[in-house]
């Protein structure tokens, strides 16, 4: 019997030596994310070379050179063009979406009744905030605040005509409160209508089927420009001789309208996707047709399909600004008036103009998918 | 006991009312929608025909043959304001082939380049793709339009001062002008040898599969294939004495003369279709290539087949079956969102379709001729990628 004689056992660990330079911190991040492979080394030094061509500029352009304030075209042209920058300027005139603001916001709405509409969104932000957040309770009051009392408010305060309020025509109306009032109706009619109509489609009864089938095609394989125009001239033709339509509520129509057909679509592959076990499992417990799809099916269809429903919302908000063609003054058509204002033109104008517009849009768009990814988690969590 | 079962063939039967019976319901229901929709429809009908008579416009196509009296900016076909509404109506829509086709295909290739790049290792180049794909994707098309047409092709140069590109290439406010060629006689022979090579290339590359399935054997038939395309009309170009011929755009005092000219309102509508389409083929192009699950490329890998040929033989197939159904549909949003023409005044056909509305009044025939176009269109598109996507579709053993 040997027994093995140690003349040293370590009572603890060794302390972890450091990863090797060239496998951690920054000089690492730098190998493997930029300078991999020749290719990729070649790859970064061209992206490096148009953004070092293409940002500063821009930052020049949109920042340092912009004209901020002013009262008049004077700031945003160069001496030659009759202005008081210098010759050769060329930077972005936010002097006029500065000065136009509130045009932008409300169009040609009178300057005294603006609080009516500004109301109307304080309120719509107030009921929307605890609305999109999870955590906040009583969201049956809040979802009764934001789909029955705001648009009855907003039925009475807009227009007027009540109440000693005076009555705002819609020509009127413009800028992004045309923009949002067409994307929240939009947006409440076409998800209820959408699912209806694909509810429609998968019907057993052939007559709702192929009528439901139809519609969603037909509207699905037209531009919404041409819905837009037969809202336009066709609804009145179809009208009797007296009876007419606001031209806004021709285009909410048409904008709803075109919307749901998408919206079916969605919902549609959502109804597909919930195993056939779940429709008969409803079927044996005896449910009704109507309990069956609100209970069983549609809760965990229109889960599966949130980011297509959200596209579509996406989709619609920025459709809104084709109203523009049809004569009406969204955002971008208040915007796209004011380029003929003489008090304003100058060659960076309608750049200006376009930049922030297209910001505001953008700034909707993306925080609309943002917030559908969230939604997206937090229901997932719930999954598990 | 006894008294429960002489009671339960008259309990079923009383339980079997005729309301209750789905069947029933049904075509109840469905009786229901029918006569509602033909009452809505016979006073639609109605109110039309009261309307037209009052309003004294006669229904029917016949005003296609009368004189248009309009001109139009740009059309591929000789078009004077002597022609008739019918013969506007085909500029128009000729005008909006062109600028859906050339957009599909200038998207296609910026939105795989983007979709490919937004899965680089490269970080620099993937945050790259992700900020356009998230730029263009939330802004509407309609202002990207806008911004092309008044923010950057108006304020370049006028005519006389266009900015000069290689190849006598000119760029101005008016749009861009480019030589135009001239195909003078024995051309056609080009044409014709470029047509018989790719005939050639067609039948090489069917028999280089087959040699290879059956001995294993490769073929060069990309080079092959390379060689005749651009080496037989080549040959047949100067064998012929290069009968071409360019008519070159000058410079003049005021303006630009001679060459071919695309106009502002194309280059902007075709632009914006193009980058902001791109967008969605590359979110598109990215789910595909990340559907095509880790295993495939690790098994490939696995059988000593190289990257390169991982990729083309194993990963794009399969790919492209994920991406095919989506990218349909994005081609014909690409193609409705071309009547966007309108806000700037590319007479596509919505364009022309709205002049000619307002100028007869034929509001129901020109819509009808509108859908009737948009949804043969979509239907083709359909039609030709049902068949492509089931060429591609897995085959189940």
């Amino acid at each position: 019997m040997t027994t093995h004689e140690a003349s040293f056992v370590r009572a603890s660990m060794v302390e972890a030596s450091p990863a090797p330079i060239l496998e951690s911190g920054i000089v690492f991040w730098l190998r493997k994310n930029l300078f991999a492979t020749p290719k990729d080394t070649a790859l970064t030094i061209i992206s490096l070379l148009v953004l070092a061509w293409l940002v500063p500029p821009a930052i020049q352009w949109l920042f340092i050179d912009a004209a901020w304030t002013g009262g008049g075209r004077g700031v945003c042209a160069t001496v030659a063009q009759g202005g008081s920058q210098p010759d050769g300027w060329s930077g972005a005139c936010w002097a006029f979406v500065n000065a136009k603001f509130s045009q932008f916001l409300f169009g040609r709405y009178p300057m005294d009744e603006r609080w009516r509409p500004a109301l109307v969104g304080i309120l719509f932000v107030l009921f929307l905030v605890p609305m999109l957040m999870p955590k906040v309770p009583y969201k049956g009051l809040n979802a009764v605040l934001m789909l029955v009392a705001l648009p009855i408010i907003a039925t009475i305060l807009l227009p007027g005509g009540w109440f000693g309020l005076t009555y705002v025509e819609t020509p009127l109306w413009g800028g992004l409160l045309v923009t949002l009032a067409l994307s929240f109706v939009g947006i409440a009619v076409s998800l209820p209508l959408g699912i209806l109509l694909a509810l429609g489609r998968r019907s057993d009864m052939p007559v709702i089927k192929m009528l439901c089938t139809v519609f969603i095609e037909i509207v699905r394989g037209i531009p919404l420009i041409t819905v837009l125009f037969m809202a336009s001239v066709m609804l009145p033709l179809f009208l009797p001789q007296g009876v007419t339509f606001d031209k806004f509520l021709r285009a909410l129509i048409g904008v709803s309208l075109f919307a749901s057909a998408y919206m079916a679509e969605v919902v549609r592959g959502g109804l597909q996707a919930i195993p056939k076990g779940q429709y008969e499992g409803a079927d044996s417990l005896g449910l009704s047709y109507w309990q069956k799809m609100n209970l069983i099916v549609l809760p965990q269809s229109l889960k599966l399909v949130i980011p297509g429903i959200v596209n579509t919302f996406i989709g619609l908000f920025k459709d809104t600004s084709l109203v523009s063609i049809i004569g009406m003054f969204d955002l971008l058509g208040i915007v796209r008036l004011n380029f003929s204002d003489t008090n304003w033109a100058s060659a960076v104008t309608p750049v200006s103009g376009l930049i922030f517009a297209g910001f505001v849009f953008w700034l909707f768009c993306f925080g609309m998918s943002r917030y559908s990814g969230f939604m997206e988690r937090v229901l997932d969590r719930s999954q598990r | 006991m006894a008294i429960g079962v002489t009671n339960a063939p008259e309990k079923s039967k009383s339980s079997g009312s005729i309301i209750n019976d789905p069947q029933v319901r049904g075509i109840f229901y469905q009786a229901i929608t029918i006569i509602i929709l033909a009452v809505l429809i016979y006073w639609i009908v109605d109110n039309t025909i009261e309307n037209l008579r009052r309003a004294n416009i006669a229904s029917g196509y016949g005003f296609l043959r009368s004189r248009a009296g309009f001109d139009v900016g740009q059309s591929l076909i000789a078009f004077t304001s002597d022609s008739s509404y019918g013969r506007a109506l085909v500029v128009g829509f000729v005008n909006t082939l062109v600028v859906a086709i050339t957009g599909i295909v200038t998207a296609t290739i910026i939105g795989f380049l983007v979709g490919i790049g937004r899965l680089s290792h490269n970080w620099i180049i993937a945050k790259l793709s992700l900020a356009y794909v998230e730029v263009f994707r939330n802004i509407p098309p309609l202002l990207v339009i806008f911004f092309w047409y008044s923010g950057v092709l108006a304020v370049l140069p006028q005519a006389r001062e266009a900015l000069a590109l290689p190849f006598n290439v000119f760029v101005s406010n008016r749009g861009v002008a480019f030589p135009r060629p001239i195909f003078g006689e024995g051309a056609e022979y080009t044409i014709l040898a470029f047509l018989i090579a790719a005939a050639a290339s067609f039948l090489v590359a069917r028999y280089a599969n087959r040699r290879q399935a059956a001995t294993g054997q490769r073929f060069p038939v990309l080079w092959t294939a390379l060689g005749l395309l651009i080496g037989l009309p080549l040959i047949t170009f100067l064998a012929t004495g290069a009968p071409l011929t360019f008519d070159v755009p000058i410079a003049g005092k005021f303006n630009l003369t001679g060459g071919s000219v695309v106009g502002p309102e194309f280059m902007s509508l075709y632009l914006a279709l193009s980058f902001y389409t791109a967008a969605f083929i590359a979110e598109i192009v990215r789910a595909g290539i990340r559907g095509v699950s880790k295993g495939q490329t690790e098994a490939a890998h696995a059988l000593g087949i190289r990257p390169r040929l991982t990729t083309r033989l194993v990963v794009v197939p399969q790919a492209m079956r994920i991406i095919i159904p989506p990218l349909t549909s994005q081609y014909l949003n690409l193609t409705k969102n071309s009547s966007l023409a309108i806000a700037i005044g590319y007479a596509d056909l919505v364009a022309v379709g709205g002049t000619i509305l307002n100028q007869t009044g034929q509001a129901i025939e020109v819509v009808s001729i509108w859908l009737i176009v948009y949804l043969s269109l979509s239907l083709a598109t359909s039609l030709f990628m049902n068949w492509y996507n089931a060429h591609m579709a897995l085959v189940e053993r």
